[in-house]
């Protein structure tokens, strides 16, 4: 089947999408955006974290059909060119970042939550990132990197 | 694989009774994980997300109706004062992630015995509207759930929309697990209490093949309270409340927990529930 969305603000374009096929696996190899990251493919690590029409979702979780006709911003769409998204910048500044596997989930999900809640308390950080997990770090680094993005924007 | 998408409720209908193979997806929390990981590889997958009405909720001859395509972070923003327990119960659903795309419906679709929506639908009577091209039936949700992921649905009926009584006195919600995130519980509890009628319904999750209630329990702990002068109950008769939740439940051995300590869980969480719920009634409800 063909798949056609707006990703990051282009139209992307994909023929001969298998119908079970999730959009992770359209955007990381159909499109060939890496950033979202492939782990459990089950809705458990947050490391596929994107925006889909705005809300954000596991991209394992959707199929690609589901897609169709969607917007979609991956951590590449946060910012553009010229540098880095306030929250990426917060976290390389706080070592926020270990391996990095998860660090592109992180980044989409804190950015989620900045939208709603401009300054939020460490239980609001700490809820709004139960779904994304670090096996490197012990979160104490990833808290203060979205303290400091919160106290920025 | 074949690929459905309705776009209006009619159309989805049709589509079910020309495909009643077809596996609904809607928020693909349940459905996307078992085709990722290989689990089941549904011939048809029909894909609900486009079909508005599902996404709606209404009042309706004093019911709330609320469509099965609403996402649990909805019901939790939207709908937390009518239906507290249920709202207790979606915030400990997966993550903001997983509560964003999720959906009642799904959960009533899987009719997992883990399922968190099920205990506080069991305990605020919750009746589940199925449609078919023929037609449309209300199922009672304490008749709803048939077997381990297994519900009432014929295979050409497709679930629409859930209906709960906005809540006629204090609910709670309690959920044993691991961590509090991404959690499927070990055991759950539900509490509704009605004060108007003056009665008690509860909800057991994950501890049987179904989700259950527990009507012992319930009619002997109405008999106890006292409703007009809200005082609390004796420690004895919530102990044998606790025990009578306990015994409600048919738990198994299984990777998340024992049954024995399951029973244990549940009487307490039978037994604390109920505490909270009282000193609410007591406290704050008209």
């Amino acid at each position: 089947m063909k798949v056609a969305c707006t990703v990051n603000g282009a139209a992307r374009e994909a023929d001969g999408v298998w119908e079970g096929e999730s959009l992770l696996y359209v955007l990381r190899e159909r499109f060939g955006l890496y950033g979202s990251k492939n782990a459990c493919e089950q809705g458990e690590c947050g490391s596929c974290s994107v925006f889909l029409d705005g809300v954000l979702v596991c991209a394992c979780l959707v199929l690609g059909g589901q897609a169709n006709g969607r917007t979609i911003v991956t951590v590449e769409g946060l910012t553009d060119a010229s540098g880095l998204h306030p929250v990426q910048q917060a976290f390389v500044e706080a070592g926020a970042v270990q391996c990095g596997f998860c660090t592109p989930g992180l980044v989409v999900a804190t950015h989620d939550l900045l939208q709603r809640v401009r300054k939020p308390t460490e239980a609001q950080i700490r809820e709004a990132l139960a779904g994304n997990i670090c096996r490197c770090t012990g979160y104490a680094k990833i808290i203060d990197a979205v303290n400091l993005a919160a106290g920025r924007t | 694989m074949n690929f459905l998408q309705p776009s209006t409720w009619a159309e989805a209908l049709a589509m079910k009774a020309a495909h009643p193979e077809a596996l609904p997806i809607a928020g693909g929390t349940d459905v996307l994980v078992e085709i990722n990981l290989d689990h089941n590889r549904p011939d048809t997958v029909m894909d609900l997300t486009r079909v508005a009405d599902l996404a709606e909720w209404a009042t309706e001859d004093g019911l709330v109706r609320v469509g099965a395509g609403v996402t649990y972070t909805r019901i939790i923003d939207e709908l937390g004062d009518r239906m507290p327990g249920l709202a207790m119960a979606s915030r400990t659903v997966g993550s903001p992630q997983i509560r964003n795309r999720g959906t009642v419906g799904g959960n009533l679709g899987t009719a997992s015995p883990a399922g968190d929506a099920h205990p506080p639908l069991l305990a605020s009577d919750a009746l589940v509207e199925l449609a078919s091209a023929s037609g449309t039936r209300r199922v009672p949700v304490r008749d709803f759930f048939t077997g381990p992921k297994r519900n009432a649905a014929r295979k050409d009926e497709l679930i629409a929309a859930f209906l709960i009584e906005p809540a006629t006195g204090p609910q709670t919600f309690s959920k044993v697990g691991t961590r509090n995130a991404m959690v499927i519980a070990v055991c759950s509890f539900a509490l509704a209490l009605d004060a108007g009628r003056r009665r008690v319904r509860t909800g057991i999750g994950s501890a049987g093949p179904t989700p259950l209630p527990a009507p012992e329990a319930e009619q002997f702990i109405e008999g106890e309270l006292d409703w007009d002068g809200r005082q609390p109950p004796s420690d004895a008769a919530v102990a044998r409340f606790g025990e009578l939740a306990a015994a409600a439940a048919k738990p198994i051995d299984d990777v998340r927990g024992t049954a024995a300590y399951r029973r244990h869980a549940l009487s307490v969480m039978a037994r604390r529930s109920l505490g909270w719920a009282w000193q609410d009634y007591r406290v704050g409800w008209a």
